[in-house]
């Protein structure tokens, strides 16, 4: 039996990506906290509304998507359905094809980090470019995003001004306002030259089909002025009822994301640039994409789906602070990557992803936080029930049998004498016990004496007592 | 309910629940059959060995009388876990009646008796580590009001208190690195209050947390919310 990956990744852990993700996450919890109950004192009212607001889209997800593609065709836009990611990807690399284009600026979109859409279009000879800053780094360095809002949340300046400096971006500093400017004079060349531009969006109306994209770098609306075509990559969970709901959403989003009353920039697209404006894609294409979110769906932790993306949950998990989001070895860490993970990886990979849910001490600190109410501890408790009776082995890496327990539990003569007998504990040295749960438990813990049965003695003698006082 | 860790390390908590529920005049019956909340075998995930513990445990605890727990996180697997893990069960209207008779200790004293403020002296600063899986009860507020009500006591606040403390029961074990550093992360905050006694209403978290101090070499001093209460009515303590 080998151990839990995700402990072994945190015990491994550099000190000071530790220590990065750590204070990074500590303090957005801590400004999360001011912002929004500062702001909102009803916070958790407005976040139970949310939860069901997109638990109903989900439900009527057919006919809502139904309602969202009908609005867009009606904008002028175009709309494509992409079930897996190899489809999604083929799709926008025949948009880009079909059209000249080489050159592709993309704003933040973590569906294009699921289906793995930069290394497609570099492998088929596009030049595209991450406009958001973090994204921009891990895209200098090869390396993937470790939080949904802060991608780079795992690196310092220091490793930054190296990047910056190995790619040519100027000598080593490791200003921060050195950084941006450098990135930004790199960027507004690639925006100029770009014919395309990639969005996400945050949220998508059924009923005006608009699109949100929320960004705190306008780095969406700069991709979106200088491109003759908008490709917009969407889930399809990403719908929402009517424009209405927008405000509650993006009044939970930017709070529990980054303690901010609103994000920076917050752009409302419903179609491609109409007679009368100035500028804009020519073209809007949206892309709504399945991988994996219908089995979701499909199955008894559906509520996952209601996920807004703010990053709240991995902030304020104990695990995520100690394991840094590479732990989760998938795109989304933290407690919705241990759900979302293993559910959209399907049935035929979902074992791959098994221990997951188990990385968790079910503390419960993320539903606390969560804008739309999401259970994500009892989605974790499901998917450990399932990882059981799917007899998937990472589930079980140094996890204790339970089953003689439950034999013992369930016989309480028995359970009374190995109660007694248990006493001999104290004599045991456990320190020398070095395998197993207890010697786990013991080699950074005392445990306490053993006192098997003693209440019981005592209630005995009291109700004796009690009966015949003397 | 007298929870599987009490009947097997700590006594005293399930006494002092029982003395203090005496001292009120509430009858205290101690079904002998009782073993086990069924929590282990469901967080574990194993759920079918985990139904046969509720199940268990549903048979010993008939009848109507409230059922009461020196546990929060027993608490929640009675009202809350069991269920989930009933869900597609024909049983699982007997496991919610079960579940609504389930109290907490001192959510029972605070809000099921209506007692809101506590006699007796201690005089000691005091820390409250509030279990998380009291998250959303009663629990953590009667705590507080219920122990910050004894004269003497002052009440600490230290830092990131929504911080669990690493115990998740298994999770202690299968995640042994992450739980530690998560145990220590917790003791440096408690410590930087310099209390007295840090309490709370889980001794599971107690066990894991002292556990951890006492192989650095200094024990922190531990107390169950419902021991403070028992020892603060019954002769003044002063905590050295």
């Amino acid at each position: 039996m080998s151990h839990q990956q995700i402990d072994q990744f945190a015990h491994r852990l550099d000190k000071g990506v530790r220590d990065s993700v750590l204070g990074g996450s500590a303090a957005g919890t801590e400004k999360r906290r001011q912002v929004l109950f500062g702001d909102l004192p009803n916070a958790d009212s407005l976040r139970a509304l949310a939860g069901r607001i997109k638990q109903h889209t989900l439900e009527h997800l057919d006919r809502y998507l139904e309602a969202a593609e009908e609005r867009l065709i009606d904008n002028g836009a175009k709309v494509h359905f992409a079930w897996d990611a190899a489809s999604a990807c083929q799709q926008v690399e025949t948009l880009l094809r079909e059209r000249g284009v080489r050159q592709v600026t993309k704003s933040k979109t973590m569906v294009s980090e699921e289906i793995e859409l930069n290394r497609h279009l570099a492998e088929k000879g596009f030049d595209l470019v991450e406009t958001d800053l973090g994204e921009f780094i891990v895209q200098l360095d090869g390396d993937h995003p470790s939080h949904v809002v802060k991608p780079i949340i795992h690196k310092n300046r220091s490793q930054i001004a190296k990047t910056f400096e190995r790619c040519g971006l100027g000598d080593y500093n490791d200003d921060p306002e050195t950084i941006t400017r450098r990135a930004r004079e790199y960027m507004r060349r690639k925006y100029l030259s770009a014919e395309a531009s990639i969005t996400g969006a945050n949220f998508v109306s059924a009923e005006s089909g608009r699109l949100c994209i929320v960004t705190n770098e306008g780095n969406s609306r700069f991709g979106l002025a200088g491109a003759r075509v908008h490709i917009a990559l969407v889930g399809i969970e990403k719908l929402v009822p009517d424009d209405r709901s927008l405000s509650l959403m993006l009044n939970l989003l930017g709070r529990s994301a980054t303690g901010q009353n609103l994000t920076v920039y917050t752009e409302f697209i419903r179609g491609p640039r109409q007679p009368e404006a100035i500028s804009g894609p020519e073209e809007m294409h949206v892309i709504f994409v399945n991988a994996g979110r219908t089995e979701t769906l499909a199955s008894d932790c559906r509520e996952i789906l209601r996920c807004i993306r703010c990053g709240a949950c991995m902030n304020v998990c104990p695990v995520y602070r100690q394991s840094s989001g590479h732990a989760y070895r998938s795109v989304y860490p933290g407690p919705l990557g241990a759900v979302l993970s293993p559910l959209l990886a399907g049935s035929a990979r979902f074992a791959e992803f098994a221990d997951l849910p188990k990385a968790s001490s079910l503390c419960g600190a993320c539903n606390e936080v969560c804008p739309v109410d999401i259970p994500i501890p009892d989605l974790l408790l499901r998917l450990r029930d399932r990882a059981h009776r799917e007899h998937a082995p990472a589930a079980f890496d140094d996890a204790p049998n339970l089953k003689p327990w439950a034999m013992l539990a369930k016989s309480p003569a028995a359970w009374r004498m190995s109660l007694r007998a248990a006493n001999m504990l104290n004599i045991v040295p456990l320190g020398f016990l070095p395998f197993g749960p207890l010697g786990r438990w013991t080699s950074q813990r005392t445990l306490p004496s053993w006192r098997g049965g003693r209440y019981r003695q005592w209630a005995a003698e009291r109700k004796k007592q009690k009966n015949n006082p003397s | 309910m007298m929870t599987c860790l009490c009947d097997a390390f700590f006594d005293d908590v399930a006494r002092a629940t029982h003395e203090v529920l005496e001292s009120l005049g509430i009858e205290v019956i101690v079904p002998e059959s009782q073993t086990c909340c069924g929590q282990p075998a469901f967080n574990g995930g194993d759920w079918a060995s985990a139904r046969q513990v509720i199940r268990h445990t549903l048979n010993v605890f008939q009848g109507d009388c409230p059922i009461i727990v020196p546990s929060g996180s027993c608490a929640a697997m009675s009202f809350h876990g069991a269920l989930l893990a009933h869900e597609k069960e024909t049983d699982l209207p007997q496991v919610q009646a079960f579940g609504a008779r389930t109290w907490e200790i001192c959510d029972f004293l605070r809000n099921g008796l209506g007692i809101e403020s506590w006699e007796g002296r201690l005089d000691a600063r005091v820390a409250i580590h509030s279990s998380c899986h009291s998250r959303g009860t009663g629990t953590p507020e009667a705590i507080r009001t219920l122990v910050g009500s004894i004269a003497g006591v002052t009440l600490l606040d230290f830092t990131q208190p929504e911080q669990c403390c690493g115990f998740g029961g298994t999770f202690s074990v299968t995640f042994p690195h992450i739980s530690g550093s998560m145990g220590r992360l917790k003791i440096d905050s408690v410590r930087a209050t310099h209390p007295d006694l840090l309490v709370s209403g889980d001794m599971s978290c107690l066990m894991h947390l002292n556990g951890l101090a006492e192989k650095q070499g200094s024990p922190l001093p531990v107390k169950h919310a419902i021991q403070v209460l028992r020892d603060a009515r019954v002769t003044p303590v002063t905590v050295q």
